[in-house]
């Protein structure tokens, strides 16, 4: 697993972002009412060819939504998503298809994302015949050395969803979304529903073709272990903001923001982090109805005045290292 | 597969006389000419009203018509309107249900009050009013019940789409740049027409009654015709004479039974979820 820590920031061209979101908002209307959610409220990142983007955040924070925002597959209702420099959203019906083969998803729920009718045959020669390959012996070969790719065998294809274990149907949800040879794979909560042994497994996978392919990944996750695992940047997201952008490295020794601090001493296992639990008081906000100014100000340990009244902006505290917190205001 | 086949019959009772009796009357209506002994609309006024016997093993009615034989090609006319009814029904329901379902928001809204709309007529006044309409004949009379029992699928099929398309393989169809009709047909609806298919067995039978109903009431097919509701209905003057109407009776009694037991099985078997449902 080779990390891209050292890349340093600030050099960086064009043709080395392939997915950049510039204050991506995207708004859900509250079911049984007129009030919006806001799940993901102004995100600007951007993702750089090769790494693997990690996401944290708790349930409900908007992370699988900003997933998805990327692929564009739930309306913006602003900003922009730009992949290999064109914008999502000026892309005609035919190009965005086009598109479609160049960014993948894989799902949380291995069981869920496949068609219960079909067999992984079908389920993979799918994705061919949507985009118009219909030469039958070229898709089973690819077919053949996809199956081989994700560890399965070829008695496998035959099979229906629900005569393999967890760990295979993952293994055919990957093998789905490589079929058109993308290069960037939203990766949400990708292992979270597998048993701890299988999700080592599964990320060894993931980390192994990545390498084989050259995919990048948006790598989504609650769990602060598997991101550290993989992850060469990492940001942390809160009520549908990015509260820190940092390389794991960076982000693990020395986070800047409050709720970073908390996420982290949370962590089991680490005598340093049991030492100093940071137990935070309340409820999550509802996302319908957010705290003013910084949303994290409620429940932060060291908030001041200014944080229940401006959006605390995002600054570079160290090389390639962002935090959005006003104690950090009068440094830079 | 095959064992599986043969567990599935044994262990369900039910399911399997209904499968009898349906077969029993499908062979007996594409063999009619075969099997029944005389011409059903032949008359022979000298044997009228005889009591079951050797001879006429259902007796004779009115017009000295073999009933037997009337009952054998009755089935014809029962079940190739009660399938025909059913089958397009089926169609036009599940197609507009789905496609209800799937677009949402106001179409949606618009394509449902519409189908109930005539939901919300007595369906057998419905079907009556339409048939009396257009005047009485086997075709007007399975267009009435068409008319009628379309909604109740168009209804079923589309709250099925509203859960099946809530999967993830149908954003997955969609990550991967399937069309919205693509993602309606290999996605949706292979995981929808179950639910569907087990309706149309049940109301099968359904149809059967209704049709016999109609004709019960003269706005079937035309005298001659040999059909079960016509022949109870005309068996009613001839109180004292059971056969003349009791055996189309039975005939469409156990038709419907059948088709119910079949109905009920395949519920059991595709969708054990639904028998709590409905």
């Amino acid at each position: 697993m080779s990390r891209q820590e050292e890349q340093s920031s600030g050099n960086n061209t064009e043709r080395d972002y392939i997915v950049r979101a510039q204050d991506v908002r995207v708004t859900f209307k509250a079911p049984g009412s007129r009030d919006t959610v806001k799940a993901v409220d102004g995100v600007s990142l951007d993702v750089r060819r090769g790494e693997v983007f990690g996401v944290v955040g708790e349930s409900g924070c908007g992370k699988s939504t900003l997933g998805r925002a990327l692929l564009g597959l739930v309306p913006l209702s602003g900003g922009k998503v730009i992949v290999n420099g064109k914008d999502l959203s000026t892309l005609s019906a035919p190009q965005m298809k086009e598109m479609r083969r160049k960014i993948q998803i894989i799902f949380q729920d291995p069981s869920a994302c496949l068609n219960p009718r079909r067999t992984v045959r079908e389920i993979l020669t799918e994705p061919y015949l949507i985009h118009g390959i219909r030469d039958r012996k070229k898709i089973d070969e690819e077919i053949g050395k996809l199956i081989d790719a994700v560890g399965l065998a070829p008695y496998h294809l035959s099979r229906y969803p629900h005569e393999l274990s967890g760990g295979q149907k993952q293994r055919i949800g990957i093998a789905r979304a490589l079929t058109l040879h993308p290069e960037f794979i939203v990766c949400d909560e990708c292992v979270s529903a597998l048993d701890v042994s299988v999700q080592a497994q599964v990320l060894n996978l993931l980390m192994r073709l990545r390498g084989e392919m050259g995919l990048t990944y948006f790598f989504i996750s609650h769990n602060l272990n598997v991101i550290y695992q993989v992850s060469d940047r990492v940001a942390v997201m809160y009520l549908g903001r990015i509260v820190e952008i940092a390389p794991y490295r960076s982000l693990f020794e020395n986070h800047f923001h409050p709720y970073t601090e908390a996420l982290l001493s949370a962590i089991p296992g680490t005598s340093e982090g049991t030492k100093n639990r940071i137990i935070l008081q309340e409820e999550v906000p509802s996302p319908q109805n957010p705290p003013s100014g910084c949303h994290f100000h409620t429940r932060c340990p060291k908030a001041c005045p200014i944080c229940s009244k401006e959006v605390p902006a995002m600054r570079e505290i160290l090389p390639d290292h962002f935090a959005a917190c006003h104690l950090y205001d009068a440094k830079t | 597969m095959q064992k599986g086949l043969k567990n599935l019959f044994r262990r369900n009772y039910l399911f399997t006389a209904g499968c009898v009796i349906c077969l029993f009357w499908v062979v007996m209506a594409v063999f009619a000419h075969v099997i029944a002994p005389y011409d059903p609309i032949a008359q022979d006024l000298t044997v009228k009203l005889q009591a079951p016997s050797a001879v006429h093993l259902f007796g004779t009615d009115n017009f000295g018509r073999d009933i037997f034989s009337r009952v054998i090609y009755g089935g014809r006319y029962s079940l190739m309107a009660g399938i025909l009814t059913v089958l397009i029904a089926m169609a036009i329901g599940s197609v507009y249900g789905a496609a209800a379902g799937y677009i949402g928001g106001a179409v949606d809204n618009v394509m449902m009050r519409i189908s109930e709309m005539i939901l919300s007529f007595p369906s057998l006044i419905l079907a009556m009013c339409i048939n009396a309409a257009l005047g009485s004949n086997l075709f007007n009379t399975m267009f009435a019940l068409i008319i009628v029992a379309w909604p109740s699928y168009a209804r079923l099929m589309r709250s099925v789409v509203l859960t099946v398309k809530e999967n993830q393989y149908i954003e997955a169809a969609e990550a991967l740049g399937a069309s919205r009709m693509r993602i309606l047909l290999h996605e949706i609806f292979p995981n929808s027409i179950s639910s569907i298919i087990v309706m149309a067995t049940t109301d099968l039978g359904n149809q059967i009654l209704m049709f016999s109903t109609l004709s019960f009431l003269g706005l079937g097919s035309a005298p001659p015709t040999p059909e079960w509701g016509m022949m109870v209905s005309d068996g009613v003057s001839y109180f004292n004479k059971f056969w003349v109407a009791g055996f189309p009776g039975l005939a469409i009694f156990t038709m419907a039974v059948g088709a119910n037991f079949i109905g009920d099985g395949l519920r059991d078997i595709l969708d054990p979820k639904l028998r709590k449902q409905m």
